[in-house]
């Protein structure tokens, strides 16, 4: 097997295994530490009886080995549950039933997701956009005032904290120039323009921040390059300082980008909590925070498996767009 | 009018005076060299024809003319116009100095553009002709390689090639064949040749090499410390030098036609390898570096082994002192066949730089063989080592300095007194001077032949250099493709070759008397032909 074929193939099999690994980790870090789940899901005021009722309707007596063998098994055939009165059909795949309401976990997070993704997405192509470039303008600059200026911001935007960023510039925007309505998540299936403007403010925010480390990063990587031989044959060549920033500095300093953007997209996408909470998004970050508060296992899981999922298919992405920018790179 | 006019040009980098007082000029269709050791300021005055130095913090004095363009007053635009255009540059090393990312004809396409307002597809097509012309196969196809998917020699044409794009008047080649093997440097030589004839552009080249400059101009300048030594046609500064420092470096320059007085050896085999092969890698991807090579080295003779990058001398050298295994075959000292490092069989390394460690005193790296073999007595290991250093021609106070504070000579010199250090009898020395300065390169062989004769050392001596092998060798192995393909007396093997390869490699090793190069570029031309 060979070519990009086998490279699918083994970078897929490689993430079945990783999240594989991830589940037991959570399984066994969530499940097996001490505290009485039944009664945290039947509340402070359940009965024994009803604490001990509730233990076997979520079949918490089960030995830990049974219940993961369990959850796998829902994951690939789909799963039955007792709801108390009735026999509920959970599909495959299933990631269980939470404790606290019900609901699949599946539904759960097909709910959250799209709010997560189009942050995430939306402050990406921002961040991509601001952070690179003002670290080119930057290595262009280099030892010029208008670079010592770029170098100041970029520090300070690393060092000021996301809700601070965020509350400031809601306050100055929303509340007192008006200029935008206070966020507020629509739906994009529902209305794309008010989709745009209500995650507008979220997208600047998280994307200030993330731009910040990908301007220092490009700055070091574009003179990095800079200092190549291979530039210097096109400064001997009349080529001009243009094109070789543009087409062969920053060519050349694309490759820690890409992977520094899959760390931070795949991180984002369960950890812009902060984010999430300042503008009121209902995304996963904040069901997940939710979810470990209250001690609804089954959420927590299948949480961080998609968070997993995300995490994994960005890098693999990201290896793609290696080979992509550097033919020297060949994918195995 | 002159093609280049140089009046009394300084550079300087800090404190640093690179370059002092030089004045030189070059006809329209002239070639000048270039010739200086290292540090000499050769290749700042090549950047500084182009304004290369500019934006750099470097100060420049003095005027330069290139091709009617004032270099010092130009502004950048009219800077611009003059590189690649009316002067192109060579650089040294081909594979950094192209962009691994692109394809090697857009690289050419878009230097083209750049002074032609050509359209994409006329500029492809000029880099297409210019890549047949300075001989790439199957050029079309070729051009959309990438520099890795090159050879070397390759990159080196696809370089000149980039040069000759736009068709100047000038071509300034910096060091444009020492990264090469010496087959390969002749042809490039003989590349730049053949274009100067049909062309008619100026050469300006520069190069450590005298022989390199020999086969290539008319003219010559010596430069050491900035300035100019001695500067004359290219048959009188070599022919007849006035200057000392200049017959100090011909002197220095290792013939490929000089046999050496033969050493005291003996008939006492004291190292022998038989049917050594090794291979690396596995399954379909396993080749062998060294295949079926049998040798012996008696007491107090040299054994010098030849080869081009890739011939599998140096993985030979490492399986001889044991820091390899054979995959095949055995390597026997006096006569016992032998597993491992011996301390009977020492080594010194290429790269004096890297084969000390930068964070421990040169007296400690030199004591680690006397630790190694249980010395404990720090009096005894102290004397020793001191002795050592002497023994080399550096300082016995000279235990507490690290690496970093000597020069690239007495750094080799330092990896010697180590190697003597174990009492050896053998010592394989793998291009033991190929990182050195010709005159550098002289005292240290100078050096190892005097160890051996006091010692009674046998020393095998490991190096691409046909010259310096030959300087040094009673006898010699020439390998090609991890095989010997000739093995003899120095004298039989450089004066009467029998195999063909042997005949290639000594055709191409450059000739000092541009006489006698220009009658072996004919002879190549022949061999090529046949």
């Amino acid at each position: 097997m060979s070519g990009f074929a086998g490279f699918a193939l083994r970078r897929a099999v490689g993430a079945v295994l990783t999240l594989l690994a991830l589940s037991v980790i959570v399984y066994v870090v969530f499940y097996a530490t001490p505290g009485n789940v039944a009664q945290i899901t039947c509340g402070p005021r359940c009965s024994p009886e009803q604490v001990h009722q509730v233990a076997q309707q979520l079949k918490l007596d089960d030995p830990l080995y049974l219940r993961y063998w369990h959850f796998l098994e829902g994951i690939v055939v789909g799963q039955d549950y007792s709801t108390g009165t009735s026999v509920a059909h959970c599909s495959a795949p299933c990631l269980g039933l939470s404790y606290q309401s019900d609901q699949q976990v599946m539904q759960i997070i097909l709910t959250k997701l799209p709010v997560s993704l189009s942050l995430v997405f939306g402050a990406m192509v921002l961040w991509l956009l601001l952070g690179v470039g003002t670290g080119v303008l930057s290595a262009w600059r280099r030892g010029r005032f208008s670079e010592r200026a770029l170098t100041g911001v970029t520090l300070a935007g690393i060092s000021t904290p996301v809700f601070v960023i965020g509350l400031v510039l809601m306050i100055v925007i929303c509340g007192q120039l008006e200029l935008l309505p206070f966020p507020e998540y629509v739906a994009f299936s529902d209305d794309p323009e008010q989709w745009a403007w209500g995650l507008l403010l979220p997208w600047v925010t998280l994307a200030l921040g993330e731009a910040a480390y990908f301007a220092r990063l490009t700055r070091a990587s574009m003179l990095e390059t800079l200092a190549e031989d291979h530039i210097r044959t096109f400064r001997a060549y009349g080529v001009s300082e243009r094109s070789i920033i543009g087409r062969h500095a920053l060519r050349g300093a694309l490759a820690p980008i890409i992977a520094l953007n899959a760390n931070d997209f795949g991180s984002a996408v369960g950890g812009a909590v902060l984010i999430e909470s300042l503008f009121g998004l209902p995304g996963i970050g904040q069901e997940l925070v939710h979810a470990v508060n209250v001690v609804d296992l089954p959420v927590v899981v299948g949480m961080v498996l998609v968070i997993g999922f995300f995490v994994v298919l960005a890098n693999a992405v990201a290896d793609v767009l290696y080979a992509v920018a550097d033919r020297r790179v060949v994918l195995t | 009018m002159s093609l280049v006019q140089v009046t009394d040009l300084s550079v300087e980098f800090g404190d640093l005076r690179a370059v002092d007082g030089l004045s030189f000029r070059l006809q329209q269709g002239a070639a000048l060299a270039l010739v200086g050791e290292s540090g000499s300021g050769k290749s700042t005055v090549a950047s500084a024809l182009l304004g290369l130095h500019r934006g750099t913090g470097a100060r420049v004095g003095g005027s330069i003319e290139v091709a009617g363009t004032d270099v010092q007053e130009a502004s950048d635009d009219e800077l611009r116009r003059l590189r690649g255009a009316k002067a192109a540059m060579v650089f040294q090393d081909p594979l950094s100095s192209l962009d691994p990312y692109y394809a090697i004809g857009d690289q050419i396409a878009e230097v083209y553009r750049v002074h032609t307002r050509a359209s994409r597809r006329a500029a492809r097509a000029r880099a297409v002709d210019v890549l047949d012309r300075v001989g790439i196969p199957d050029a079309q196809r070729r051009s959309r390689s990438r520099p890795h998917e090159f050879s070397g020699g390759m990159r080196q044409r696809a370089l000149i090639a980039m040069a000759l794009a736009c068709e100047p008047d000038l071509l300034i080649a910096d060091e444009p064949t020492t990264a090469l093997d010496v087959t390969v440097q002749a042809q490039i030589l003989d590349l730049l040749h053949t274009l100067r004839e049909e062309t008619g552009m100026g050469l300006l080249l520069v190069t450590h090499d005298v022989g390199v400059a020999a086969e290539s101009v008319d003219e010559v300048l010596v430069m050491r410390h900035g300035r100019v030594v001695e500067h004359g046609r290219v048959g009188a500064v070599l022919g007849a030098p006035k200057e000392p420092y200049t017959r100090d470096l011909l002197a220095a320059v290792p013939r490929v036609d000089a046999s050496r007085a033969p050493s005291e050896a003996s008939e006492e085999v004291v190292l022998e390898a038989v049917g050594l092969r090794r291979e690396f890698g596995r399954g379909k991807r396993a080749f062998a570096a060294v295949d079926d090579v049998s040798l012996t080295v008696h007491r107090g003779e040299t054994l010098g082994i030849v080869g081009e990058s890739g011939s599998g001398k140096t993985t030979l050298g490492r399986m001889l002192v044991g820091l390899l295994e054979p995959t095949v075959g055995e390597v026997r000292h006096d006569g016992h066949a032998r597993v491992g490092v011996n301390p009977a069989v020492q080594m010194v390394f290429q790269d004096p730089v890297s084969s000390l460690n930068p964070r421990r005193s040169v007296g400690e790296s030199i004591a680690d063989p006397l630790r190694a073999r249980g010395e404990r007595d720090e009096g005894r290991i102290r004397g020793r080592v001191r002795e050592l250093l002497e023994r080399v021609g550096l300082e016995a106070a000279h235990y507490d300095r690290y690496p970093h504070e000597f020069s690239g000579g007495q750094r080799q010199r330092v990896g010697i007194a180590r190697a003597l250090a174990a009492d050896p009898r053998v010592i394989v020395c793998d291009e033991p001077v190929s990182a050195l300065d010709v005159t550098t390169q002289a005292q240290v062989v100078a050096l190892l032949g005097e160890l051996q004769r006091e010692l009674g050392l046998a020393l095998v001596f490991v190096a691409h250099d046909l010259a310096v092998v030959r300087q040094v060798s009673d006898r010699v192995a020439v390998m090609q493709r991890g095989r010997i393909v000739e093995q003899g007396p120095a004298d039989e093997v450089y004066d009467n070759p029998q195999d063909p390869y042997t005949k290639q490699l000594l055709a191409a090793v450059p000739a000092l008397d541009p006489e006698v190069a220009a009658r072996r570029r004919t002879a190549r031309r022949e061999l090529t032909a046949a």
